[in-house]
């Protein structure tokens, strides 16, 4: 029976993310295209009260499995924005590299909102994102005022869209 | 024969699906439980592990006679959290070792989907840093899950007991994984120091950010 149980998790797992997670940094100018905040300034927008569908996606741009599914969050702003379906990337990158987010943001010309978490103390605030939170990224929260999910994964787009319909 | 084939089969997709659906419905999970499946509690008792070491010896928890414990540190060559730790492991090995509780790095992830986590690329890496402790590969991935480590770094304190190694503490190093100057409260090393006065630990799970083990 462990036999079954490791396979399937090795499988789950495995599916998760493949390749390297480095991205060369590259200097540019310090535009800010995105919030820098505490966790006290993202709780806003994490526990936002109106009809819209709030979809929060915390990746980090030397996070390969993050940045593979970028494009679907992307697609789903685009897709869904009618439907009142908003869009937050909230950035792990390390606070030192803020030029190498600037430039990234810049070079895949994203249009979600991008927020910058500069909060060093993971362990008082990872529980209250979500209680089942092991801090590992990628993990994306959707919610209205009315239901909420996490997910501690990495989606393709398929199942992002379906898990995104439930929400409709 | 056939009818075996069919029952692993049949078995494997359960399980199999037993895991999809959770990962649907994360939000029926427990409120402890980790995202891969149980994995070590506070007080649990760790199994022995024998895993190879970047010499190509293998390295097993009953080598230590003399250990109080262990600092188990599941971590890898490629994530940056872990990179950023690096020096903070070594400083770590340094002062618990001879206090008992020596450091054993365990990398979890596949080399086969993370190319520099290799055997060779960890050897090149231990060489790099000076790595003073036992950096092991968890070849076939069976060690990580019976601790329930879901990322890099994730650390456990064990303590022998005569029960055998108990899991005394699990999460984090320190309060600051991304800027080591910036650290307020050491977790991990409160931990530990609890453990060798005897005391009891205040704060036993932490959490970090870290890279999902591939």
């Amino acid at each position: 029976m462990k036999f079954y149980v490791l396979i399937g998790l090795f499988l789950l797992l495995s599916c998760k993310g493949k390749n390297q997670e480095t991205v060369s940094a590259v200097s540019t100018g310090a535009d800010t295209l995105f919030v820098t905040v505490d966790y006290k300034g993202l709780e806003s927008y994490l526990r936002e009260s109106n009809a819209a569908v709030h979809v929060v996606n915390f990746w980090a741009t030397w996070c390969k499995p993050c940045i593979e599914e970028l494009p679907h969050f992307e697609t789903i702003r685009e897709k869904y924005s009618a439907q009142d379906v908003k869009v937050i990337l909230v950035s792990l990158d390390f606070p030192d590299q803020r030029e190498r987010l600037t430039h990234f943001i810049k070079r895949r010309n994203l249009q979600s909102e991008v927020v910058f978490l500069d909060d060093g103390d993971g362990n008082s605030w990872i529980p209250k994102v979500d209680i089942n939170w092991s801090g590992a990224i990628p993990a994306t929260i959707i919610y209205t005022d009315q239901k909420r999910s996490f997910y501690e994964k990495s989606f393709t787009f398929k199942e992002l869209e379906e898990e995104l319909k439930l929400f409709l | 024969m056939k009818t075996l084939k069919i029952l692993t089969a049949v078995a494997f997709v359960v399980i199999l699906s037993a895991f999809v659906v959770k990962s649907i419905n994360p939000n029926k999970t427990g409120g402890t439980e980790n995202g891969y499946g149980n994995g070590y509690g506070i007080g649990d008792i760790a199994k022995d592990i024998r895993l190879k070491n970047i010499n190509g010896e293998f390295v097993t928890f009953s080598d230590y006679a003399n250990a109080k414990g262990f600092i188990v540190v599941f971590t890898c060559n490629t994530c940056p959290f872990s990179v950023a730790n690096e020096d903070r492991i070594i400083a770590l090995d340094t002062k618990y070792k001879n206090l008992g509780y020596p450091v054993i790095a365990i990398n979890p992830n596949n080399p086969e989907v993370k190319p520099g986590d290799s055997f060779e690329a960890m050897k090149q890496r231990a060489k790099e840093k000076g790595f003073t402790f036992p950096y092991l590969i968890d070849e076939g991935q069976k060690v990580y899950p019976t601790y329930g480590a879901t990322k890099t770094p994730h650390v456990y304190v064990l303590q022998k007991t005569d029960k055998g190694n108990e899991v005394k503490y699990i999460g984090a190093i320190d309060d600051n994984s991304r800027n080591a100057n910036a650290v307020k409260v050491k977790y991990l090393e409160n931990a530990v120091d609890a453990l060798l006065s005897g005391k009891t630990i205040e704060i036993t799970e932490t959490k970090a950010i870290g890279c999902s083990i591939k």
